[in-house]
């Protein structure tokens, strides 16, 4: 297909030094427990003991959880397993009712979203946030860290951040060609498709340089041509040596591109491991693929189902030591 | 009826004080909504801090007016404070309620018996504007032609209108650095802003700051324009008027609030001069008193006002310097 061939991959143009690197990220995950919760050598993100209610409802229940640094990271589950809320309240956007978690080794909790942000640890939304009556442009320019002229003194003097200003400039051009966005640089955001937007987005949040990426269903309505070239891109982020933590439901780009799989169930971390491994995993299978998926559960059979597989996993473990 | 004394009177009006205190006031508005989204129902306010502040220092302490007008402006920013901190962090709606009841709250301090030795209740305060005065450099009417005024009033027409322009300036100035690029994204998406590791509650208080200053602006100029100062002038009406000159001008526009002051204050004074004439039992009747007597005339003026706002949101919502294209993309 013409469309596809005349997309830039730059896939295998990784340089050297970034391959070696996640090279040696990836083989250090060799050794590490394919059990939920499992230690990492070089965490860059922990979390201990998070939990977040809605109600009645535990979105979130993380006992523990560490993020490789320098690996693309998969979060998947089933819709409603409470990805986006565990987001949501390790960036900031959310308070959990309990737990603590640190990027880096600095403590987040109660540090407001964008302060997260500063330390170095950038999201983006499931459902896109763009800011819809400023250009496309101005929607990267916005994210480049320590701007003079975003002090109100400063602003009133042009000369005092227009270099600045410049050079974020290019840069916002590199990163939206990068996206294959160049085009619609001087066009309002809020003019941009639903794909264009998911891109917008991902642009945005690496204009601000963060050494953890996290990036909610990047891939949602994004054309399969683009998905391509998109993958590309994000492992070349982590050949740039950031770190890369993203939920998605598209198996294929899970299976493609991470190189540590998360699952999650009902707020709980179920399973952990390489893709395959976790793919192959009979409680990822039926948890998230579904064995039960066609058919309509009620709450009685859903909690004995819940049982049996909780009495197989202690089995399983004990079957282990 | 004399159409062109209806012209000239409107004109008068039109460029006259009362349109450099609103424009001043839309101004001040423009950055808390038309800029940042902050739903500021409160300019009144501001307005009353600023200008009360001012003629208070001047009457009880008897210290330079300009000495004075700064602590009006200081105390417009206390004022904003702490409006702000309790109600930025919150729903847009919140700074609504809150300013809202604000206005009301300041307006009857300044009116209250008790605190009379200070603010003069309901006579308010006069004698202050002194060391205004003393600078005019006109020594009688200005005549313009087609426009005239006063010796007082031409001179606040005059500084007016220059500090009008210097905020229009200032405004641009800001508005094309980045500091004014957060404003603009807070207005489209906060989270979004966060995201980025911006603070946006910081922005917002400094928006908030910085609108209600201006609006202290508009305060000192109602109360120079008059020689005088008192509770009425700061009604819940002034804060939605200026909103209408606004939404006339064009929101997040450098010189909406000029252009919307400038054709709000003509039209306001057109049609109370026509309806009052055109209803006037001694001169040629245009319309019969079974119709609108001469006492409705100068109330239908505003409901003609009204409902040239609401064809102006139907047809020109963005305003007469707004972008259509702008409003295109809204609600998407
Ligand atoms: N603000 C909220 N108030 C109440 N319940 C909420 C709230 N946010 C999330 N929930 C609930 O928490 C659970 C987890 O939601 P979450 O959005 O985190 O799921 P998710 O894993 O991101 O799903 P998806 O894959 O569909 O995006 C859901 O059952 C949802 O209904
Ligand atoms: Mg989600």
């Amino acid at each position: 297909m013409a469309a596809e061939t005349s997309l830039p991959t730059n896939i295998e143009t990784s340089s050297e030094e970034g391959l070696a690197r996640s090279a040696a990220a990836r083989a250090a995950l060799a050794d590490v427990a394919r059990e939920p919760g499992a230690a990492k050598p070089d965490p860059i993100l922990v979390a201990d003991g998070i939990t977040r209610a809605f109600g009645g409802l535990k979105a979130v229940d993380v006992a523990h959880l560490e993020v490789q640094r320098g690996v693309i990271t998969a979060l998947i589950g089933p819709n409603g397993a409470g990805k986006t809320t565990f987001f949501n309240l390790l960036t900031g956007f959310d308070r959990p009712d309990d737990g603590t978690w640190s990027f880096n080794g600095t403590k987040l909790n109660r540090m407001p979203a964008y302060r997260v942000a500063r330390l170095g640890m950038v999201r983006t939304f499931q459902l896109t946030k763009v800011l819809s009556r400023l250009t496309v442009l101005e929607n990267m320019r916005v994210a480049a860290r320590g701007q003079t002229g975003e002090r109100w003194w400063a602003a009133l003097f042009a000369p005092l951040w227009r270099g600045q200003e410049n050079e974020n400039t290019d840069r916002a051009h590199d990163l939206l060609a990068r996206f294959l966005l160049d085009k619609k640089a001087a066009d309002f955001a809020g003019s941009l498709s639903g794909g264009q937007r998911k891109l917008l987005e991902m642009a945005r949040a690496l204009m601000v340089d963060p050494e953890l990426v996290m990036l909610d269903e990047p891939m949602a309505g994004v054309n399969p041509a683009l998905k391509q070239s998109l993958l590309g891109h994000v492992k070349s982020l982590r050949d740039e040596g950031r770190t890369v933590l993203f939920v998605e439901h598209d198996m294929d780009m899970v299976r493609d591109i991470s190189d540590w799989v998360v699952v999650m169930a009902q707020g709980q971390v179920i399973a952990e491991g390489p893709p395959d491994s976790v793919m192959a995993d009979p409680r990822v299978i039926d948890a998230y693929l579904g064995a039960h998926h066609d058919t309509k559960l009620t709450f009685e059979a859903e909690e004995k189902i819940l049982d049996a597989a909780q009495q197989e996993l202690a089995e399983e473990q004990e079957n282990e030591q | 009826m004399d159409f062109s004394s209806l012209f000239s009177d409107s004109l008068q009006q039109a460029f006259g004080t009362s349109a450099i205190v609103y424009c001043l006031a839309a101004i001040g508005l423009n950055i808390h909504f038309g800029y940042t989204g902050l739903l500021n129902f409160g300019q009144a306010a501001f307005m009353a801090v600023g200008g009360y502040t001012m003629a208070m220092f001047v009457t009880q302490w008897d210290v330079s007016l300009w000495l004075a007008m700064l602590a009006g402006l200081g105390l417009t920013a206390v004022l904003a404070i702490l409006l702000g901190i309790p109600t930025l962090r919150l729903r847009a709606d919140y700074l609504a309620i809150v300013t809202i009841a604000a206005a009301e709250i300041v307006r009857q301090v300044y009116g209250s018996i008790a605190l009379k030795k200070y603010f003069g209740a309901q006579d308010g305060l006069t004698a202050f504007s002194a060391d205004f005065r003393a600078l005019n450099p006109f020594d009688g009417p200005v005549d313009l032609g087609i426009v005239s005024w006063g010796k007082n009033d031409a001179w606040v027409v005059l500084v007016g209108w220059f500090v009008v322009a210097l905020c229009c300036l200032v405004v641009w100035l800001l508005m094309r650095s980045p500091w004014g690029r957060i404003l603009k994204s807070i207005r489209e998406d906060e989270d979004a802003v966060r995201s980025l590791g911006k603070n946006v509650y910081y922005y917002k208080m400094q928006s908030l700051m910085l609108g209600g200053m201006i609006g202290a602006l508009a305060g000192f100029v109602t109360a120079l324009k008059s020689a005088a100062i008192n509770p009425s002038f700061f009604a819940t009406d002034v804060t939605f008027f200026a909103y209408t000159v606004l939404l006339i001008g064009g929101a997040a526009r450098v010189l909406g609030p000029v252009v919307g002051a400038i054709i709000f204050w003509f039209l306001l004074t057109f049609l109370d001069l026509f309806f009052s004439a055109a209803t006037d039992d001694v001169g040629s009747v245009l319309i019969p008193s079974s119709i609108m007597t001469n006492q409705q005339a100068s109330l239908v003026r505003f409901i003609v006002m009204g409902l040239a706002l609401m064809l102006l949101m139907i047809f020109r919502p963005q305003g007469i310097f707004g972008d259509r294209r702008e409003l295109a993309i809204d609600g998407r």
